[in-house]
């Protein structure tokens, strides 16, 4: 266990009072939790929301028969970034069910990595579908383990991934590399709104209009 | 008298909110939102609020009071809210806005390039 992780229990100063998320993405075995060890001060803790389907308007409920919940669990980790700013990590599978809770945990969040394993870039696929669906602003981030190393745009091309939306590789047991990869996202969000305030006059969001034209059918 | 033992049933839950899965309509708690005591615990109040208000000394996210009491976030935010209508801890909710406050993205990217 890294000697930098204090105890869980290590509080907060008493004026902080904004707490802020970022959610890491990605599928089993991906990384998620090593990353938000490695830049949490507090062993990453883990917990669970559960969302009773009984009266909710929705979904595919009859695919799942017999089946009156949906539960998640996810890891977290904390980072005090100054007398008052929290940053909450959330390490969340990204798998389906994950999906219907993400309002009721996530909304508000500043923004996403996806993180992936080059060796099943596939399991990213549906992480990006649905965040671009959240218009969530996210990063790509590939999780080197000491595979071949694949060329950015073999992986944009795989990702089918928007031109603006930055990619890097990292090692999640590196403190230095997860830190890059949260300043890469938080420029990239900062990058984002300050150019959808210069341009909203003209053509807003234009770009998101065509990714919605794209035929993604087997993600619906 | 004897108390339910943390891997029970989920009946469990039930009694710890009597009947209630989740907080009203209107609940205020975010994951993220910080909970501060604002009381002392009493004799005869419910162990979890006893163990909410212990933890909330300092300000503590929603989450980790879930992580802590080994509970459904959907659940905590019910004890949450009663302790709130009491009185006896206060919340201060995350600034959030459709669109970040680039003040404050600069301030997280300060508090990230320091680490």
């Amino acid at each position: 266990m890294d000697s930098a992780i204090s105890d869980a229990r290590t509080p907060l100063g008493a004026s902080a009072d904004n707490g802020l998320k970022i959610v890491v993405v990605g599928g089993f075995g991906v990384g998620k939790t090593t990353l938000v060890r490695s830049v949490s001060e507090i062993r990453p803790l883990n917990t669970e929301e559960t969302m009773t389907r009984a009266g909710e308007a929705v979904d595919d409920i009859s695919e799942v028969s017999g089946k009156t919940a949906t539960t998640v669990a996810f890891d977290f980790g904390r980072i005090t970034l100054d007398a008052r700013n929290v940053l909450y990590l959330f390490g969340a599978p990204g798998q389906e069910r994950f999906w219907f809770l993400w309002d009721r945990l996530f909304s508000g969040t500043l923004g996403a990595v996806v993180l992936v394993d080059t060796r099943r870039i596939d399991d990213s696929w549906y992480a990006i579908d649905r965040l671009e669906h959240h218009g969530t602003p996210f990063i790509v981030a590939c999780n080197d383990f000491g595979g071949p190393a694949f060329a950015h745009s073999d992986i944009r091309e795989a990702l089918d991934l928007d031109p603006h939306v930055p990619l890097l590789d990292c090692d999640a047991r590196s403190r230095a590399s997860s830190k890059q990869v949260l300043i890469t996202l938080v420029q990239h969000i900062k990058d984002q709104y300050t150019g959808q305030d210069r341009s909203a006059d003209r053509a807003p969001r234009a770009d998101r209009a065509t990714q919605a034209d794209l035929p993604r059918q087997e993600f619906v | 008298m004897s108390r339910p033992g943390r891997d029970d049933a989920p009946d469990r839950l039930y009694t710890l909110t009597q009947g209630r899965t989740r907080p009203g309509p209107d609940s205020p708690f975010d994951l993220v939102t910080l909970v501060v005591a604002e009381s002392d615990a009493r004799p005869g109040m419910q162990s979890e609020h006893v163990a909410i208000l212990k933890m909330t000394e300092r300000p503590t996210a929603v989450v980790e009071v879930a992580a802590e009491l080994r509970l459904p976030v959907s659940i905590t935010k019910v004890l949450l809210s009663d302790l709130l209508a009491a009185g006896r801890v206060s919340a201060r909710h995350p600034y959030t806005a459709a669109v970040p406050d680039p003040d404050i993205l600069e301030q997280v990217l300060v508090g990230l390039r320091n680490l």
